[in-house]
């Protein structure tokens, strides 16, 4: 099928604002949009600039917001999109060129919430034993890839570019809730900041934005939640 | 041979220039804010009441009566029961803080600076002190036993 694909290019060595460029391509309904962004980089303008390697939803570099939802490009079949299709970066990070933006405010959030474990008890002989029930709790969050998708679909991060942002909100709460965790006042105290979870206004865009279909917006209230009970 | 570094594109490409709040410098975290966690927290409540309130006043004011009954008289016999001022005064309370917290929200969304932020907040509790006072002061300070107003 014929599709024209609109995307916003900037090329910080050329341009002062970025600007939409459209390409008449050629593709099945079964290829996926990173396919269509292929097709045009090698056959129509090699200077087209996008991250993306696993190309199976598994790395989280191609997020991106295609017709106006954030979405991995390895994931979204040209068919289901239709045949105008609009491509551009994810809103509220800086873009370096094209659809590759920085990422690097989002990792620092991210390294901000102790994405590690933390058990001040000395290591036992074998593993630290957890019930599947416990496991439970928190399997959700432990399927994020840190894509960005989520804080990159939510209108206070866009607004605000110190908010925290559901993606280190929903990493957080995977050590929150986990039984072996012991990090939780640390990470809590981080999150209760003025630009933590209480900019956060239910909006639901992360929720539909997850490639991973992680209910983000359920996860970070659990959060609230638990500030709340637990003082 | 040295490997050359291509010198960085001058256009567009703007580094952000404070270090910002979410750097860890292996400093404690700041105290909790409990501010923020009793606003949401009151937020959710407050919205539940007004639920209750704002629907009660709607029905007992535009469709049980109607503004063409709603007048002087009216309002002197409503509140000559305590039970009616005391809803009104709370209706009051609650939808003002409620809104006002909404306002503030949008303030932290919106406002970055922080001299403006101040201004901003600072004017909204302001306007909403004084609008919860003098509407307190009425409905406390009035007295049904004044005489209509002759009719006209
Ligand atoms: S390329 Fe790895 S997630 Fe799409």
């Amino acid at each position: 099928m014929q599709v024209t694909l609109k995307i916003l290019r900037f090329d910080p060595e050329k341009d002062k604002k970025a600007h939409f460029k459209s390409y008449e391509i050629e593709a099945d309904p079964l290829d996926r949009i990173l396919d269509a962004l292929n097709t045009v980089k090698w056959y129509k303008d090699g200077t087209l600039t996008f991250r993306r390697s696993c190309a199976h939803g598994v790395c989280g570099s191609d997020a991106m917001r295609i017709n106006g939802r954030n979405r991995l490009a390895c994931k979204e079949l040209v068919g289901d999109i239709g045949k105008k299709i609009t491509i551009e970066p994810m809103l509220g990070f800086r873009i370096l060129k094209d659809l590759v933006v920085d990422m690097e405010p989002f990792f620092e959030k991210y390294r901000s919430i102790k994405p590690y474990l933390i058990n001040y008890e000395d290591p036992p002989a074998t593993e630290r034993f957890q019930s599947a029930e416990d496991r439970e709790i928190f399997d959700e969050t432990t399927k994020c890839i840190l894509c960005g998708a989520c804080s990159g679909s939510c209108p206070p991060f866009w607004s605000n570019s110190e908010f925290i942002g559901p993606a280190a909100i929903v990493n957080a709460h995977r050590f929150i809730f986990d039984s072996r965790d012991q990090g939780s006042d640390e990470r809590i105290a981080v999150l209760s900041q003025s630009e933590g979870v209480f900019r956060c206004r239910t909006v639901y865009n992360c929720t539909d934005a997850c490639p991973r279909e992680i209910p983000v917006t359920k996860a970070i209230e659990q959060i609230k939640r638990v500030m709340l009970y637990n003082r | 041979m040295a490997i050359q570094t291509p010198e960085r594109p001058k256009t567009a490409l703007k580094e952000p220039t404070k270090r910002s709040r979410w750097t860890r410098t292996g400093a404690r975290p700041r105290p909790t804010n409990a501010f923020e966690l009793y606003s949401w927290y009151f937020f959710r409540v407050s919205g539940i009441l007004l639920l209750v309130f704002a629907l009660t006043h709607l029905v007992v004011m535009h469709l049980i009566n109607n503004v063409e009954v709603i007048n002087y008289d009216f309002v002197r016999q409503r509140w000559a029961s305590p039970l009616w001022r005391t809803f009104d005064l709370l209706l009051l309370f609650l939808a003002l803080t409620h809104g006002m917290n909404g306002v503030r929200t949008l303030i932290y969304d919106y406002v970055q600076s922080k001299g403006w932020r101040v201004f901003n907040i600072s004017v909204l509790y302001i306007v909403g002190i004084f609008f919860l006072l003098i509407g307190a002061q009425v409905i406390i300070t009035f007295n049904p036993n004044l005489p209509s107003l002759p009719a006209k």
